[in-house]
């Protein structure tokens, strides 16, 4: 029966088939799009989120407390069944179009949660700039965007690579919810190969075993990136030279 | 009204979500101290198991363990029952819930508490050396409550994410917030169209108000728990 | 893993011969997705012709029934880790599920109908929906139609956890058509509010392989004395009358042979 399963699912499990992707690649493929689209929106939201105006910072704190204070999955049912049932969105063409896709809704749902995130994350990583080196960067003549391009920025960034490599990773397996919303991604096929075969624990372990899969691989990546960008923050090695007391 | 007379069935799914987020960081909490027990022993009968432990629960996303543990555990149950010959033992959908939940974010507080205890520094276990305590009477005595300490930003980081997760529940079958929200939404389906949006806004600001008042209650500990210390940015 | 199912069968063999079941309380497994089959009131409590029929038979037997809420797709999985005795949940009997559990006798006909919405040219067959979108439950017999006639061919099938997941897509227009049980279409959709503006599209389905010509009790195959209970239970409700009485309150023919065209 096992061995059934495999051979009938394990092309569906993988990519599916040309114009019905299915299973890990749509996985994927929402976890990168998110990401990607997530992150271009929480860098102009840090750095109003740090900004001393609070007409600026009110706006994104309210954003960010919202999609943090809340369920992934809630804030999709809202995308996905909630605004649609509106009949202002159903009487807008282009939103009613928008909406009636429910690849959309997902998507505008996991990329509005993890750039709440990732613009917490991001804020702080701004907030922990060391002072010293913004005095001699003002010192320098440098402000504003010529400020956060050149100092601030990949200062933070690279502070922020290790709780951001850890939000990637929700992110990834926040992509399971996407199954809930009809989008046949790895989760979905899991639930569509138990159903068939009444054997949910060989279906959905086959699935864990592909999320762990990809989960390890881009651990592995991330380290490898600390290693490079964070170089600096190394643990000092114990050095033969050192005198001793 | 505008809950269209479903408030008490969304309070009753309100309570649920509570007991069982209430449920589940008390498992997990129990099951985070065990963990990081057996990773720090040094023995590698008991490390090695946890770190299986930590990273497969940790790299598997909790809806996927949450639907094989669900259906496996009571099959599990049921052998185990068998093989000693005594009447299946019926496993209530709560506690399912609860021991699901507990056992995934069991792994997340091991690294939390691991991560607390290397934080105490070293010289409180040189100390308690010197006056002759057992390892044992250190750890309850002397580490556990500094560890605290530097654990609670983790905890409470927990708390907040197994408060979220108990709204997964409902996809295997719990009846919580957001089920009693989606049955209240199908039955004013004949209605007007807004009720869907309503509905789901009223759990988005149950969990808003449930996350505040968490946030609320661990400042609170924080503060009482760095008494003494310089408060931790 | 060999092992450990040597010494449960060892176990559950003895454990069987020394004491039989005395079946005091039966769990039966329902999904409240389909109305009038099982569905929830706004008080939550579940209500139905099977909800019903279920009682009646429990009187019957002297037992206490027992109300497990399932996904439809989870249905034999639970029967089989014993989660349920019992699978009342208008179950159509096919050949693939009964390699897997046994059925009682036969509850009620259950022919299978597409809807979609009223005056559409739509047809069950892959031409007419080539590149449409329709809606089927997750494990239900009509997926497994959809999925080996229609989806081949062209059509996207959208299965959903439960039924009325899917007549909410079907009414705000993210699904063109929907594939489930008739019975349970007309007097759970079409006849009610919800179901304005919508209607048949196409003649009865008929394929005995795929969907089964009748729905009934599921049980596990070991249960062989719970079966024939509830077989004889059946068969005196049928005798003396309840069982009409109670398909008279949710439909207007008798279930047993079918609707009239």
């Amino acid at each position: 029966m096992m061995m059934e399963l495999l051979q009938q699912y394990w092309q569906q499990y993988l990519w599916g088939s040309p114009g019905h992707w299915s299973g890990l690649v749509v996985t994927l493929w929402l976890t990168v799009a998110s990401v990607v689209l997530g992150f271009a929106l929480a860098l102009p939201l840090a750095i109003m989120r740090v900004s001393t105006r609070p007409w600026l910072a009110a706006p994104v704190w309210l954003f960010t407390y919202f999609f943090r204070g809340t369920p992934l999955y809630v804030q999709l049912l809202i995308c996905y069944t909630g605004l649609y049932s509106l009949e202002a969105v159903r009487a807008t063409p282009m939103l009613n179009a928008f909406f009636k896709d429910a690849f959309n809704c997902t998507l505008l749902a996991f990329t509005l949660n993890t750039a709440a995130y990732t613009t917490e994350i991001f804020a702080g990583a701004i907030k922990a700039t060391p002072q010293g080196e913004v005095e001699a960067a003002r010192a320098f003549g440098m402000s504003g965007f010529v400020l956060y391009r050149r100092i601030v920025l990949p200062s933070a960034l690279r502070r922020a690579l290790p709780a951001y490599s850890n939000e990637v990773i929700l992110m990834l397996h926040a992509t399971t919810l996407a199954s809930t919303a009809t989008i046949t991604d790895l989760l979905k096929v899991a639930r569509n190969a138990a159903s068939d075969y009444y054997l949910p624990f060989v279906a959905y372990g086959l699935a864990a075993l592909l999320y762990l899969a990809v989960t390890l691989a881009l651990v592995w990546m991330f380290h490898r990136a600390e290693r490079k960008w964070l170089a600096h923050l190394r643990p000092v090695q114990p050095d033969a030279n050192r005198t001793k007391p | 009204m505008l809950l269209e007379g479903y408030g008490p069935q969304l309070w009753a799914g309100t309570v649920e979500t509570i007991t069982l987020a209430l449920g589940s960081l008390a498992l997990s909490f129990a099951l985070g101290l065990i963990g990081a027990a057996a990773k720090l022993s040094g023995r590698r009968r008991l490390a090695v198991p946890a770190r299986l432990y930590t990273t497969v629960v940790r790299g598997v996303p909790d809806l996927v363990l949450m639907l094989l543990l669900y259906y496996s555990f009571q099959d599990l149950l049921n052998r185990v029952t068998d093989a000693l010959g005594q009447p299946q033992f019926d496993i209530d959908p709560f506690v399912a819930g609860v021991t699901v939940l507990g056992f995934i974010y069991g792994a997340y507080f091991t690294e939390t508490f691991r991560g607390a205890v290397l934080a105490v520094p070293r010289g409180q276990w040189e100390a308690a050396m010197a006056f002759g305590l057992t390892r044992r009477r250190t750890f309850f005595r002397i580490i556990f409550p500094q560890m605290m300490r530097f654990a609670l930003p983790g905890i409470s980081n927990n708390w907040q994410v197994i408060l979220k997760a108990t709204a997964l529940v409902s996809l295997i079958g719990l009846h919580d917030v957001v089920r009693a929200a989606q049955d209240a939404i199908t039955g004013t389906s004949t209605k007007g169209g807004y009720h869907a949006f309503t509905f789901l806004m009223a759990v988005a600001l149950i969990y808003l108000s449930l996350t505040t008042l968490s946030h609320l209650v661990f400042h609170a500990l924080e503060v009482r728990f760095s008494r003494g210390f310089q408060a931790l940015t | 893993m060999k092992f450990f199912t040597l010494v449960w069968l060892v176990a559950a063999a003895a454990v069987t011969v020394a004491s039989g079941k005395d079946w005091k309380v039966i769990r039966f497994g329902v999904d409240p997705s389909y109305p009038p089959f099982e569905s929830k009131a706004p008080t939550g409590e579940l209500v139905g012709f099977d909800i019903d029929l279920g009682k009646a038979l429990c009187a019957k037997l002297n037992a206490r029934c027992e109300w497990v809420e399932n996904d439809f797709d989870g249905m034999i999985p639970a029967l089989r880790a014993r989660k349920i005795d019992a699978v009342l949940s208008d179950m159509s009997v096919t050949e693939k599920r009964q390699q897997q559990i046994d059925f009682t006798d036969r509850i009620s006909y259950s022919p299978t109908r597409m809807v979609a919405k009223a005056g559409s040219s739509l047809q069950p067959t892959a031409d007419s929906l080539k590149g449409k979108s329709i809606g089927v439950e997750q494990g239900t017999v009509q997926e497994t139609y959809a999925r080996t006639y229609l989806e081949p061919q062209g059509v996207k099938v959208i299965s959903y956890q439960t039924q009325d997941q899917v007549y909410a897509d079907l009414k705000s227009g993210r699904l063109d058509a929907a594939l489930q049980d008739l019975i349970q279409a007309e007097f759970g959709f079409l006849k009610t509010a919800q179901g304005q503006g919508f209607a048949f599209a196409g003649p009865e389905i008929k394929d005995d392989r795929i969907l089964g010509a009748a729905a009934a009790i599921g049980v596990r195959k070991t249960d062989t004395d719970l079966k024939n209970a509830l077989n004889q239970a059946l068969g005196d409700l049928k005798k003396d009358g309840t069982y009409q009485k109670l398909a008279a309150k949710y439909f207007d023919f008798d279930p047993s042979t079918g609707p009239q065209p």
